[in-house]
């Protein structure tokens, strides 16, 4: 730590931040790493929370004609599970991974953009509290002219309109009360913070790659970075137009989509998932980086087809946008567009399967480490397989015309989503664990695991398909008795509870594991990428000097070489190699010069709730508030340099004064 | 043909697949037990995608499988061969699943403009989408009823649809798939009942707080029976009730406590404007009422007239506070309206 120099103190309103621990150095943080590992708890937080809405859920669908919420409290719960696990856990999740290994796979000191990182950050805080402050003071009802028996419970304060808020019944005359302007303006907010990221994830993947480092010889990991970063640049824009007609319809009486008004309802559908199929990739895509990381690593062999891997995945990101009607193919569109984007959802199946393809091919003819990362990465195969064969059925448009709006849906885009994106997300946890943490998790744990996420995750979604097949509709607060759906619908309950039961296990081993774990060396794995050729937990500076790039899966190159047979063969030397690497990783010989930390980003971001609110309420002093933090976030930073001039910096001629200054 | 019958144990098979031993074969809203021509040529599409994925979910999981047994680690194991890919193998599994695809791309377009056309000779009814019930016209015969369509059976039906609310979305999975109900435009959707059977009909798009509950039956019948369907229905309600029975106090309740606001009894009352609750003609032959969400009969009714939000969260009907009597003498009359 002796080599890195306290900045002088910074003469602005505020004094800077300086702290290196506690609370304080964490909330001014612009370090990559403690922002992604922020993320990685507030989205686990939010996972926490949507998975006991879940349960609810689950609860009240367990027997026929359930009465243990009410409609207008299962009609939120299902609302915000939604909502919470889209926004506020797997999409901050990922990021919590983009923001950790980004620069270390790139070998970089930083993103870009430091402080636009923290930023971030904390417009996602801010939107989710905004979000969930419905709960406190959110109001819901029935619709105008309408009766209810019971007053509305907090439960069913929140938004109520699902997380598709599809229109009219979202808008203010069937949905009143704010619960669904708290959504809208929720999401705005969330929105920014992912927009935000986005351009300081292409800039710092263009721009701060370390010599040698050229796009084809990126991890894959990066890749799907880049591609995600590419998906929300392009996709978030529509939604945060529609988003904003929402609020204006609500707010200020513009029709966009109420007939009533020339407007159309079917025009919402059509912007809502011409963003929001973009988002489904923006979801998975991740946990596609993630698991080529793992496979090739855990089998000792490199991946199958990098660049078609790389390529199937920019293939997705593109059709991706192509697509959207295929969430549409019930509603109002022509033959021709059903037909049209039947086929377009077909062809996306051709990269997946390349994807799928090569995996297999990465594993076969290795040798398998079966440990907690790799089980996490070889369940995602299994199970994202059997979402997307779901997925072709749905590209039938005939037969999706029969599947749509039913369980069979919740089934295919769970098996997606939480069988491909969480258990892609819970394999990177635990491969990246050692590097974060510099301990090591528990395999015993980990492997428990494992086996009840996965027998609880088939339990719980896999008698989906058939309550689906069998006809039990989407957001559906009862069923009949007569529909015989209950046996199964129990059985998916006591599933879920298993799933419960399996993420209290994974949250037993964290804590126990990041205080007591065995201590980690550096490359616990034998892996394959930079970021395990720095010690564990990362250092401050992550490398002491920015690393030079030969080739693909640089660091095994440096430990291994080939044999005749094409064998992997470890090089002479490559532990004295090793011994040098943490030495020097852990001694930088240069004076480096970290961004310094600062207030303005946090201000800033907690500017626009107040602003949302103000949107609400028609309150001009919450405005002014809102208006104000903006101005001094905006301003402040503008005026602060992002590194603070040092004190023994021999350039400065100030330095000897500043630090009398102090 | 042998393909055929086959097929025909699907069912059995898909249930021993999905270790289903508690197999229901007698859900009412079953989308896998087609009762006419539409529902019919999707099941086999449907079919055909499933057998094909059945096939490459068994080759993917098993060489996923067999990877792991066969490649996992031992002490004795060799360091592996470094291979980066194989453009032959990659190229190969590109195309194999463009020429699936392309297999059943080809019945996909096809089925998708045999269902959209309008079949010829079709009896014409307009569905009207409700929070959250469905109101059906017959313009050929001047006929408005709700919750219940009565169809003949083995003739093509066109349904033209809209909604006078939300979206909708119209599903009777044993006749074809959904069709959404839009406010402001129409949408078509075709029906065909192969035998008279009595269908469950569901609103599949969330439409609010009462969804769940908003449902229907389709009564296909014999063509001689639909005929004298159709004579009922344009009968006037009797306004001749005997003045000292239970049902002539109904009728009043009917015409004072409020009820008159929103339902329509032909020949006894109309209203005027918009119609935003069911039309009550001939509610007595209706075999359920609420949206189809209670089964028709005085204990129901009984409930609902009680206290109708309880029943439908959010409904637009009111509690009328009628007494125990008023209830009673309600549930007589609308006995009386076959």
């Amino acid at each position: 730590m002796t080599k890195i120099i306290e900045p002088k103190k910074q003469r602005n309103i505020f004094s800077r931040p300086s702290s290196e621990t506690g609370i304080w150095s964490w909330i001014t943080t612009v370090d990559h790493k403690r922002i992604g590992i922020m993320y990685g708890y507030a989205a686990f937080f939010f996972l926490l929370v949507g998975g006991l809405e879940a349960l609810l859920l689950r609860i009240q669908l367990s027997q026929p004609d359930n009465n243990f919420l009410s409609a207008a409290e299962y009609n939120a719960m299902f609302t915000m599970h939604g909502t919470t696990m889209i926004f506020l856990a797997i999409m901050p999740i990922s990021a919590a991974f983009f923001n950790y290994l980004l620069p270390l796979q790139i070998g970089a000191r930083d993103v870009a953009f430091p402080r636009l990182n923290a930023l971030s950050f904390w417009i996602f805080i801010a939107g989710g509290l905004f979000l969930y402050s419905t709960f406190l003071f959110g109001t819901a009802g029935a619709p105008e002219g309408g009766y209810l028996d019971e007053e509305v419970s907090r439960l069913a304060s929140a938004p109520n309109g699902g997380w598709f808020g599809y229109q009219p019944n979202a808008g203010l005359k069937y949905s009143p009360g704010t619960a669904m302007d708290y959504w809208a303006i929720g999401l705005q907010i969330l929105g920014i913070a992912s927009l935000v990221s986005a351009f300081n994830f292409i800039t710092t993947i263009l721009n701060m790659r370390t010599k040698g480092m050229r796009l084809m010889r990126m991890p894959v990991f990066t890749w799907m970075t880049f591609a995600v970063s590419f998906l929300l640049a392009f996709s978030l824009p529509i939604i945060a137009i529609a988003l904003f007609f929402v609020t204006f319809d609500r707010q200020f009486g513009t029709t966009f989509f109420l007939t009533e008004g020339g407007g159309d309802p079917v025009l919402w559908q059509h912007l809502f998932w011409l963003f929001g199929h973009p988002e489904v990739y923006i979801l998975i895509l991740p946990a596609f980086g993630i698991v080529s990381e793992v496979l090739p690593t855990f089998s000792r062999k490199p991946l199958f087809g990098y660049p078609a891997i790389v390529f199937a995945g920019f293939g997705i990101a593109f059709i991706g946008f192509g697509v959207w009607a295929h969430h549409m193919f019930a509603s109002a569109i022509s033959p021709v567009a059903q037909a049209g984007f039947g086929l377009s959802t077909m062809i996306i199946a051709v990269p997946t399967g390349v994807k799928i393809f090569n995996w297999l091919g990465t594993i076969w003819g290795g040798k398998l480490t079966l440990n907690t990362p790799m089980l996490f990465a070889l369940g995602f195969i299994g199970m994202f397989v059997i979402g997307g064969l779901s997925g072709v059925t749905h590209s039938v448009v005939p037969a999706d015309t029969q599947q749509t709006d039913t369980y069979y849906i919740v089934a295919h885009f769970h098996y997606v989503l939480f069988g491909g994106a969480l258990f892609g997300i819970f394999s990177g946890l635990y491969f990246w664990f050692p590097k974060v943490w510099g301990r090591m998790y528990n395999e015993t744990m980990g492997k428990i695991h494992f086996w009840l996420m996965l027998i609880g995750f088939n339990v719980t979604f896999g008698p989906m398909h058939w309550l689906g097949l069998q006809g039990q509709v989407r957001r559906t607060w009862v069923y009949a008795e007569e529909t015989n759906l209950g046996f199964w619908n129990l059985i998916v309950t006591i599933g879920a509870f298993i799933l419960a039961v399996a993420i209290l296990v994974f949250m037993a081993n964290w804590i126990y594991s990041r205080r007591k774990g065995e201590k980690a060396p550096f490359d616990p794995w034998d892996a394959r990428t930079i970021e395990w050729s720095i010690p564990s937990p990362t250092p401050v500076w992550n490398f002491s000097k920015a690393p030079e790039i030969k080739s693909l899966d640089d660091f095994w190159h440096q430990k291994y070489g080939e044999d005749e047979d094409g064998r992997a063969v470890r090089r002479e030397g490559t532990d004295e190699l090793l011994l040098k690497l943490e030495e020097e990783g852990l001694n930088p010989d240069e004076e480096i010069h970290l961004p310094s930390p600062s207030y303005f980003p946090l201000i800033l971001a907690f500017g626009l709730p107040f602003l949302g609110y103000a949107i609400i309420y028609k309150s001009v002093p919450l405005a002014l508030v809102g208006v104000i933090l903006l101005l001094i976030g905006g301003f402040g930073w503008g005026t602060e340099p992002l590194e603070e001039e040092f004190e023994t910096s021999e350039e400065n001629p100030d330095a000897k004064e500043s630090s009398t200054y102090e | 043909m042998q393909i055929k019958k086959f097929l025909k144990t699907r069912h059995l098979m898909l249930c021993s697949f999905l270790f289903i031993t508690a197999c229901i074969e007698n859900a009412p809203l079953d989308s896998l037990s087609p009762a006419g021509p539409y529902a019919r040529t999707i099941d086999d599409l449907f079919w055909l995608t499933f057998w094909i994925a059945v096939v490459i979910f068994f080759i993917v999981q098993g060489a996923l499988l067999f990877s792991v047994f066969y490649f996992k680690d031992s002490p004795d194991k060799p360091e592996p061969k470094q291979i980066h890919g194989n453009n032959f193998l990659e190229i190969l599994w590109t195309i194999i699943p463009v020429i699936i695809l392309a297999s059943i791309a080809v019945p996909t377009v096809r089925t998708i403009f045999d269902l959209a056309r309008e079949p010829e000779d079709a009896l014409k009814i307009e569905v009207i989408g409700h929070q959250w019930w469905f109101e059906y016209k017959y313009p050929d015969f001047a006929i408005t009823t709700a919750n219940v369509l009565v169809i003949p059976e083995d003739t093509p039906i066109r349904l033209e649809m809209w909604s006078n609310d939300v979206l909708h979305n119209y599903w009777v999975p044993k006749l074809n798939g959904k069709r959404y109900l839009v406010p402001g435009q129409k949408t078509y959707l075709n029906l065909h009942a192969d035998n008279a059977e009595e269908f469950w009909a569901q609103c599949g798009e969330y439409c609010g707080l009462s969804h769940s509950k908003m449902r229907g039956r389709v009564l296909s019948l014999s063509q001689s029976d639909f005929d004298s369907w159709v004579m009922n229905q344009q009968k006037n309600a009797a306004n001749d009730l005997d003045q000292n029975s239970l049902a002539y106090e109904g009728q009043q309740v009917y015409l004072n406590a409020g009820c008159t606001q929103c339902h329509v009894i032909d020949g006894v009352w109309d209203v005027q404007g918009e119609q935003i609750a069911p039309n009550l003609t001939h509610f007595g032959i209706r075999n359920v009422f609420a949206g189809a969400a209670l089964k028709n009969n005085p204990e129901n009714l009984t409930k609902w007239l009680a206290n109708p939000a309880q029943i439908k969260p959010g409904t637009f009907m009111p509690n009328l506070e009628l007494t125990e009597r008023e209830i009673e003498a309600l549930i007589e009359y609308l006995g009386t309206l076959k």
